[in-house]
């Protein structure tokens, strides 16, 4: 729900400032591409998998270890695992100067999650990019995060730097 | 031209109740629904005859307004009655008014004014039968096209949020789905055009010859009315999708299907 509200997409109250722009001096769709959302589920409009995608995302494809001709298939046809790797190389290629990721690699195997992380982590650095990665698994926290928040029934719990 | 007595027309109606019957055997539970709609058709034609004949002997422009009025406001109501997932508030109704009033005002007073030249322009003999063929077609396609937009944003509702997510405008995020409403509401008139004289003869026409007019002149009148239904339906439908797209979004470009009614859960 933080997220969403985040990129603006239910109404909600308070202000945002990334970097020298306000929230709302920004057009909705302009905003959304500097805060980059990446939700649980990743939804498709079109069958074939390269119609989603504005660059070629080819060599990103095959560092998260998915096969190179895989922008060729159907999207019904790939697995949970493969589509979450897509939209997370899907929405990359906007260049959000924020990324607020949810769970972005809840349904993958342990050397997919690492490859994963390796990419934000290289996106983070090359781009300056702030991340908020909303995450269930201990480790992988511990793994990633500069700063952690805990958020139970809607509280701040703990905040605190690592 | 014969001239239909009390007696042919209940013959007719004897059809019709035998068709009730039958129907009540088969228990279709459709019986009292053909027999209310017989009643309807009964009662509300000799109602507009009347009107009219009083009409056409006091012509006055604003007699001829006030039954257009009435005619778009209750294409509007239904319209709105006939919508699965509805805008909430006036909108609804509101909307398929607007446009109905749009494409067949403009499109019937244009036939009047520039075309048919009667004299007055707004003599009811043409204006009140243009106006209700052309709002009786527009009010198909527009009902049509609005279904089709609600239920289709409603079922993708994901797929465009995704594009939402992604910077796209609202506009882009609906643009499949708001050219199949369009398609589908100007579709009927397609295929009206395409079968009219080989698989069907329009009411119009029919009416015409059996009245006593030279088939070619009719074919004239029918080939016009066909064109101006079709300019009224299809612009009706293009107004009615384009700002019911907008209604379902806000100026920051979200999704607001809670502007739809809720229609309970055995609806989806």
């Amino acid at each position: 729900m933080l997220l969403r509200a985040i990129a603006d997409l239910d109404p909600n109250l308070g202000e945002i400032k990334l970097g020298d722009h306000q929230r709302e001096e920004l057009s909705a769709p302009d905003w959304r591409k500097l805060a980059g959302y990446l939700p649980a589920e990743a939804f498709w409009w079109d069958d074939l998998v390269s119609a989603h995608f504005q660059f070629d995302a080819s060599e990103q494809v095959t560092s998260l270890g998915l096969p190179a001709n895989i922008l060729d298939r159907q999207i019904y046809r790939l697995s949970t695992g493969e589509r979450q790797r897509l939209a997370l190389i899907r929405l990359l290629q906007n260049k959000p100067a924020l990324l607020l990721l949810d769970e972005p690699t809840a349904s993958l195997d342990p050397a997919s999650v690492e490859k994963s992380e390796a990419l934000i982590n290289q996106y983070r650095q090359e781009q300056g990019a702030s991340v908020i990665w909303v995450s269930h698994d201990q480790q992988q926290l511990a793994r990633i995060a500069h700063s952690k928040m805990r958020i139970e029934e809607g509280m701040v719990l703990m905040k605190d730097q690592a | 031209m014969i001239l239909l007595d009390a007696w042919d027309l209940g013959l007719a109606a004897l059809l019709v109740l035998s068709l009730g019957f039958v129907s009540w055997r088969l228990r279709l539970g459709i019986t009292s629904q053909i027999l209310i709609a017989a009643l309807r058709t009964v009662i509300q034609l000799l109602l507009i005859g009347l009107i009219l004949k009083t009409l056409f002997g006091h012509v006055d422009l604003l007699w001829v307004a006030l039954i257009a009025v009435i005619m778009v406001l209750v294409a509007g109501r239904e319209i709105h009655a006939r919508q699965t997932r509805r805008f909430r508030g006036w909108w609804g109704f509101g909307m398929g008014t607007v446009s109905m009033f749009i494409s067949s005002f403009v499109v019937a007073i244009l036939a009047l004014v520039v075309l048919v030249q009667a004299d007055p322009w707004y003599h009811p003999r043409y204006a009140i039968p243009l106006l209700g063929m052309i709002m009786g077609n527009s009010m198909t396609g527009v009902s049509l096209a609005m279904d089709r937009l609600t239920h289709g944003i409603w079922q993708q509702r994901s797929q465009i949020e995704a594009r939402l997510i992604l910077g796209h405008s609202w506009n882009q995020a609906a643009e499949q789905i708001q050219r199949e409403a369009m398609r589908s509401g100007m579709m009927p008139m397609i295929n009206a055009m395409a079968a009219a004289g080989i698989v069907s003869l329009p009411g119009m026409m029919t009416g015409q010859i059996l009245a006593g007019s030279s088939p070619v002149e009719a074919v004239k009148y029918q080939i016009l009315v066909m064109f101006l239904i079709t300019a009224g339906a299809g612009f009706g439908t293009l107004a009615v999708v384009r700002v019911g797209t907008g209604r379902l979004f806000d100026d920051r470009h979200r999704l607001r299907l809670d502007r739809l009614k809720n229609i309970g859960q055995n609806g989806n």
